[in-house]
């Protein structure tokens, strides 16, 4: 009788430690090659900038301090590091208008294409997936290209008389802001795509048997339904966007840094890697809290397997 | 009073879409456009030309820059899949063991932090790697693209791995197949399509990848977009956008691939 | 019969299955021991829930028990995986490889096994013919219809000729007419290999038919093995009494037990003898069982009386539902003659004789 339960045991531990042995290549690449290397930066920003870029092995809690407070060259007196805060702010600022503007912009979309007919929701689906798997760089210049002074935005409007000379859209917050919500839209429409697929029409006629104006439905049963979906997409949105350097670089130019060009900085010119390193640091900690937030929100069944 | 009522209209939502659309598109058809014009303006039409195409042909580093992208994303492609395929099978179909969901999010971490992070991580810990050993190969930034790749690979190869019907390697086990005969007579032909459809995917983010490339690199160790990255940043030139358009062809090609298969095969 | 000794091909002892822990505890099967002849065709028969997958599985190899025993020909088997077992199953869902031919799916278990090209061909082409199915033995599988696709299944579970040939509710997936023939089918293919069959269903009509043997389960234990017969003419228990056919219950009171039989009166006060199951002494108060057709309408009160609440037609019988005095419903079950009605009509006062040795003693 014993003997039984024993090789019921023995089977299910063969099998766990198959299923370890499989997955173990997969771990370790990722161990030595994405998260082991973060607690290295932890342990990097508390260290002391070298003269020539790297670090010197000596303590120093500066790194940190210097995320958001600088210090007088002359009194030693610390106050408010305006110029990393404006940095921090801006990133913040523009991060959550991208995810509201892909938002507005993105669910009427996601609703279109979800409520095509079968053949024809696939063919929509594959359009918007498009962009999405082109280069970021590329869409970023291709916005570049538009919204310079001597880009089609100008021109147009030159040629059509409504402005004389051409509005300085590029090297702007504005710019930065363009250019991310159209690299992140694909990411927000298709998480709301998803939930508005599984979405059970029958529930919205429902509403509308029960005297419901379309506005209600709308607010009263679609979104609720659709809402982990929504909060998928924002976030999706948000922390690509809050750690965004290419279209921050690229059209926003050296005055309109985000949080991601100040990091940069740091392993360039600025020769503070500390800095660099806690600056990094700093921004997983904002991600971590938003990814809290969307488990904490995210109530509703998945749209991913857990 | 013609019209039936439809509960799925909503007001504006359709025209909000279209505009969507013709935004998502705008840029790069300009883009393309342009990567045709004679001239090297980018706010006239001075005639069809595939001038600039050349030139992007004839540059040395453009070419340079393209095989580098080439070999790192084949090499990262293949190693994450395989990676990836094992991986797949070891956390699917199964009922929850200690670990699982570990595991799950360890393999998903790439997505869930910004590459601006990883790539100063990695900064960081390969310059360590660098003095110590000396080695400035590729090796650095294919280990970094198999790692962030793995995910993506991951992802279609488990979706197609859970709708598997579990009784199939059932019964050739029944039928006297071992576990290697199982897994290479039947769960490898049929999970085939998600293997590759994640290959495909691993490959364009590969060569999609600009910040932790970026970040990583040894001087002259460009990979076509830091190249077209650098050349931005001193100013834009019309071969810009040819590099892209042709960059784009192949993109979209692959991702037609790759749709086509996960369509077809089901 | 001829007198040979027959092997057990099968032995479960003592196996119970357990799922979960604590509160959460469910036991698939309880402490369950039957043995199987070899060349037998057998049938675990049971409601959904019952346990009869479960045993099929532990038998295949796809689980493990908890506790107890699996001999296959008096040897263990329970520490051989599936694939080393031989012992092969029809899954309900067919389990045919998609991406191969009807004959490679046939030849697989074979091929599995190591013999050799020449051996696979011809024992492919042999069961494609016992199957019937010669011509197409190069189509896809997902090309073929339902009922092909169960033949395929057939074939290629018997084509490495194991001991044992295990059948997960095999013909659920069929309609009617198709499930009749295959059930004819199996039969013959079960007395042509001479291999035992070991058949899982909730069906009881198809138990009845097809079965040399059925174990009847509830719950994950096993309440009655026997011939259709036994099972149907002398249920030991109550679930097995109503769960095979339709039946009567009544309450009656035990006089004596003389010649095997019981002597026993019922509540109206008539007096029957009723069968037992061996090994069980009736006493004091006890539920007689009785078969609608074991029991006759008359005109006049019998054993029993009553009022007739309801006639319903079934095409080759009649049955017509009595409430008797006492309260109790009755069926009793009328063979149609032509263009004649069953002779009695609803609200009319009758009476039920029930035949001597028509009714049994239920395990109270």
């Amino acid at each position: 009788m014993a003997n039984a339960a024993e090789i019921a045991r023995k089977a299910e531990r063969e099998d766990v430690r198959s299923r370890w042995l499989l997955s173990a290549p997969a771990l370790i690449i990722i161990f030595l090659a994405a998260i082991g290397p973060l607690a290295i930066v932890l342990v990097y920003s508390f260290l002391s900038p070298g003269p020539y870029g790297d670090v010197v092995w000596k303590f120093s809690p500066e790194a940190w301090i210097s995320v958001f407070l600088e210090r007088d060259i002359f009194d030693e007196t610390l106050s408010l590091a305006d110029a990393n805060l404006a940095i921090f702010w801006r990133s913040a600022k523009l991060a959550l208008l991208t995810t509201i503007a892909t938002m507005v912009v993105g669910f009427p979309t996601a609703y279109f294409i979800a409520t095509r007919s079968e053949r024809t929701r696939d063919i929509w689906l594959f359009l918007i997936t498009i962009p999405f798997w082109t280069n970021l760089l590329i869409r970023t210049f291709a916005v570049l290209q538009i919204i310079r002074n001597e880009g089609i935005i100008n021109t147009a409007l030159m040629k059509l008389g409504i402005i004389d000379r051409p509005i300085q859209i590029l090297f702007t917050d504005t710019a930065i802001m363009l250019g991310m919500v159209y690299v992140y839209l694909p990411l927000m429409v298709l998480p709301i795509y998803a939930s508005l697929e599984k979405l059970d029409f029958r529930l919205v006629e429902a509403g509308y048997d029960l005297y419901a104006s379309r506005f209600q439905v709308l607010r009263r049963i679609i979104i609720p339904l659709v809402r982990p979906g929504i909060i998928a997409g924002s976030i999706l949105v948000f922390i690509p966007a809050i750690g965004s350097y290419v279209t921050p670089s690229v059209l926003g130019g050296g005055k309109n840094m985000m949080i991601a060009n100040l990091i940069e900085l740091q392993f360039g010119q600025g020769r503070n890697w500390p800095l660099g390193a806690s600056l990094s640091i700093s921004v997983m900690v904002i991600v971590m809290i938003a990814l809290l937030l969307y488990v904490r929100n995210a109530t509703g069944p998945d749209t991913r397997n857990g | 009073m013609a019209e039936r009522f439809s509960i799925r209209y909503q007001p504006g939502f359709t025209t909000i879409a279209a505009i969507c659309f013709v935004m998502l598109y705008m840029p790069i058809a300009v883009l393309v456009v342009y990567a045709f014009n004679a001239t090297d303006s980018t706010s006239a039409w001075g005639g069809f030309s595939l001038h600039w195409f050349e030139t992007g042909w004839n540059n040395a580093q453009v070419i340079d820059a393209s095989i580098r992208s080439l070999k790192i994303g084949a090499t990262a492609a293949v190693l994450a899949t395989s990676v990836a395929t094992m991986a797949a099978l070891a956390t699917t179909r199964t009922p929850p063991y200690p670990g699982l969901t570990f595991k799950y999010a360890f393999i998903n971490q790439p997505l869930m932090v910004p590459e601006i992070v990883t790539g100063v991580a990695l900064l960081i810990f390969f310059s360590r790697i660098k003095i110590w050993s000396g080695y400035t190969g590729l090796g650095y930034l294919i280990a970094a693209h198999t790692a962030f790749c793995i995910p993506f690979a991951y992802l279609p190869i488990r979706a197609r791995l859970e709708s598997m019907d579990l009784t199939l390697e059932r019964a050739a086990a029944d039928l006297y197949a071992t576990p290697w005969h199982v897994f290479r007579r039947i769960t490898l032909p049929l999970l085939w399509p998600g293997i590759l459809a994640g290959l495909m995917l691993a490959f364009v983010i590969s060569l999609d990848d600009v910040v932790i490339t970026e970040f990583v690199k040894s001087g002259g160790q460009d990979t076509l977009p830091t190249y077209m990255l650098g050349q931005i940043r001193r100013g834009v030139t019309p071969e810009i956008n040819a590099i892209s358009t042709a960059f784009l062809l192949l993109s979209v090609g692959i991702v037609t691939l790759f749709f086509f298969i996960s369509r077809k095969r089901d | 019969m001829p007198d040979k000794p027959v092997r057990n091909a099968i032995d479960v002892r003592g196996v119970s299955k357990i799922f979960g822990a604590g509160e959460q505890r469910v036991a698939a099967l309880d402490s369950v021991s039957v043995s199987i002849r070899e060349n037998e065709f057998f049938t675990l028969l049971g409601p959904s829930g019952c346990g009869k997958t479960t045993l099929l599985r532990l038998i295949a190899g796809f689980d493990y028990p908890t506790e107890g025993e699996i001999l296959l020909y008096g040897e263990d088997i329970a520490p051989l995986p599936p694939f080393k077992r031989p012992v092969n199953t029809v899954f309900q869902s067919y389990a045919l490889f998609p991406h191969m031919t009807v004959g490679e799916n046939i030849g697989f278990g074979l091929e599995m096994l190591g013999k050799p090209r020449a051996e696979i061909e011809a024992r492919v082409a042999e069961m494609l013919k016992l199957v019937k199915m010669e011509a197409l033995r190069n189509r896809r599988t997902s090309q073929i219809s339902g009922g092909q696709q169960q033949r395929v299944a057939l074939a290629r579970a018997l084509a490495p000729q194991p001991k044992v040939l295990l059948l997960d509710e095999p013909l659920s997936a069929l309609d009617y007419k198709l499930r009749k023939e295959m059930q004819i089918e199996l039969k013959r293919l079960q007395h042509e290999t001479g291999i035992t069959f070991i058949f899982v269903t909730h069906d009881q009509e198809e138990a009845l038919t097809m079965s040399d043997r059925i174990a009847v389960m509830s719950a994950g234990r096993i309440l009655q093995v026997g011939t259709p017969w036994d099972i149907y003419d002398k249920p030991a228990e109550r679930f097995v009494a109503d769960f095979i056919g339709e039946t009567n219950f009544l309450a009656a009171t035990i006089d004596a037990i003389a010649g095997g039989k019981a002597q026993v009166t019922l509540g109206s006060g008539a007096k029957l003898s009723a069968t037992f199951a061996e090994g069980f002494r009736p006493n004091g108060r006890a539920t007689l069982v009785v078969r609608p057709e074991h029991a006759r309408l008359m005109k006049s009160p019998a054993d029993l009386s009553g009022i007739v609440e309801n006639i319903v037609y079934f095409g080759t019988d009649t049955h017509i539902h009595v409430r008797l005095d006492g309260g109790e419903p009755f069926i009793v079950r009328q063979q149609n003659t032509r263009n004649a009605s069953c002779g009695f009509e609803t609200g009319e006062k009758v009476g039920i004789q029930i035949g001597d040795n028509a009714a049994q003693v239920l395990k109270d």
